[in-house]
């Protein structure tokens, strides 16, 4: 345990990520805006707000576009860990504020409109539960994580896992958001929940550094954000999801709808990949983070649909509609994801980025070590 | 006191903490369909008396029986459609019957 608890130390001090390189006009202007590079020419700040616009008014797809997704998540990760390099008041930086209100706007409406809220349920904790495990069970797109068991490469495999990272080595931040927007039964709930997730005191054994430990296992990089170049906008687009619902205090009903899905569609996913990390011979120290899920999902997806969205919902029963749509928020954009990894296996390409070689560059490291 | 036995004096919740902290006793929540939920200090052993590894405060206990991590849930239960209230024949429910 001595060698995790120095991983864990380390993450620590790896916090914050290198800013990311600009994908369209809009993002590169944000990003030479963040380090500052404008002010240092005496040249005029850019018109963000303005460039956010012409940017949203180019694209037909908010959700797959690079430009918004990339803009969108910079933005928020200043509420985050922020980026090595950027001055940390820029969080709350009007103009910058403005851009995220301006993108952030469109990104919600692109949301509602493509996401199917089921029925509503009597505003009962009973009926919240069992509306949540009917809708989650019903989840029956493409799965991943089958695919993962009985048919990856272990080049796919370090793939999923790179597209994992840009969340997993946050994992359950955007989520902690609501603690002090939530009481009562609630909040126990969700401090029950992300206190397991963050180790239980242990730094050894949050879940974020249980995730290096496998990201390290297959010869990929640890470090906080180290694979932001590499993965495509649908995929900042599901941390962006969360971001948007933790950050918006109106929308702590969908931020906790949404922690009850994820938990609710993760035990049994997560024994699927353990089994395909180990069809692949790769050991328990890689396995260990999906070991893991198996186990504490099964504890989390109970608390968190009785207790957590049940419990709210008793609570403030006008945000039922909201916990319903947070939840189905995240089985549509998970499953956007999952869609957009499995159909580019299947065309025989990378899901990554075009030109990112990190899967690849991985399996030669793990082969010549 | 908490219920457990041969656990004084390791683990949260002995030591200097509130006598109502100290008595909190475990509590076991029923989900409908699916594990049992088990929260307070409670030691989890096998036949041999030896404890059945642990890793978190609040566990979830398997009840349908096909979990591949007895005796704690694996969440299985939701593929094989496990029901706490089966409709049973009103003349086949003796007490104590599960």
């Amino acid at each position: 345990m001595t060698d995790l608890l120095a991983a864990a130390h380390e993450a620590s001090r790896t916090h914050p990520s290198p800013v990311p390189a600009g994908r369209g006009t809009l993002s590169r202007a944000l990003v030479a805006d963040l380090l500052g590079t404008g002010a240092d020419t005496g040249a005029p700040a850019a018109d963000l707000a303005g460039l956010a616009a012409e940017a949203l008014a180019e694209t037909d797809d908010v959700v797959h576009d690079d430009d918004v997704q990339l803009a969108l998540f910079c933005l928020y990760e200043l509420h985050h860990a922020g980026f090595a390099g950027v001055d940390d008041d820029r969080e709350w930086d009007p103009r910058l504020i403005a851009v995220r209100g301006i993108l952030e706007a469109a990104f919600e409406a692109a949301l509602r409109e493509r996401v199917t809220v089921p029925e509503l349920p009597e505003p009962t904790s009973a009926a919240v539960a069992a509306a949540l495990f009917a809708l989650t069970s019903a989840d029956g797109g493409p799965s991943l994580s089958r695919y993962v068991a009985r048919t990856a490469t272990a080049e796919q495999l370090r793939e999923l896992l790179v597209q994992r990272s840009v969340y997993t080595l946050g994992e359950a931040d955007p989520h902690s958001w609501a603690i002090p927007r939530l009481r009562g039964r609630a909040k126990a709930a969700l401090v029950e929940i992300q206190a397991d997730e963050y180790g239980g005191g242990r730094p050894e054994r949050v879940h974020a550094t249980i995730f290096g430990a496998t990201l390290r296992g297959v010869g990929l990089r640890d470090g906080y954000g180290a694979y932001l170049d590499d993965v495509p906008a649908v995929t900042l687009a599901s941390s962006n999801a969360m971001s948007l619902f933790g950050l918006n205090r109106r929308l702590r009903g969908a931020i906790v709808g949404h922690l009850a899905a994820f938990e609710m569609t993760s035990s049994v996913p997560s024994r699927l990949y353990a089994a395909g990390i180990r069809r692949l011979g790769f050991g328990d120290d890689v396995a260990w983070y999906y070991d893991e899920h198996v186990e504490a999902d099964a504890v989390h997806e109970q608390i968190a649909a009785h207790d957590l969205a049940g419990g709210l919902v008793e609570s403030e029963p006008h945000l039922l509609d909201d916990v319903m749509f947070g939840a189905a928020a995240c089985l549509e954009v998970e499953g956007w994801v999952g869609a957009h990894v499995l159909a580019s296996w299947k065309a025989g390409r990378s899901s990554l980025r075009p030109g990112s070689t990190a899967a690849t560059d991985a399996a030669g490291a793990a082969g010549a070590a | 006191m908490t219920p457990t036995v041969g656990h004084e004096g390791g683990g949260p919740g002995t030591g200097a903490v509130g006598p109502s902290a100290a008595a909190e006793p475990p509590r076991i929540i029923a989900y409908p369909d699916g594990p049992l939920l088990v929260r307070g200090e409670f030691e989890i052993v096998g036949p041999d008396g030896r404890p059945v590894p642990r890793s978190r405060r609040t566990v979830a206990l398997c009840r349908c029986g096909v979990s591949s991590i007895k005796p704690y849930c694996d969440g299985t239960h939701r593929l094989v459609g496990f029901r706490t209230d089966p409709p049973e024949p009103a003349d086949d429910a003796g007490p104590g019957t599960p």
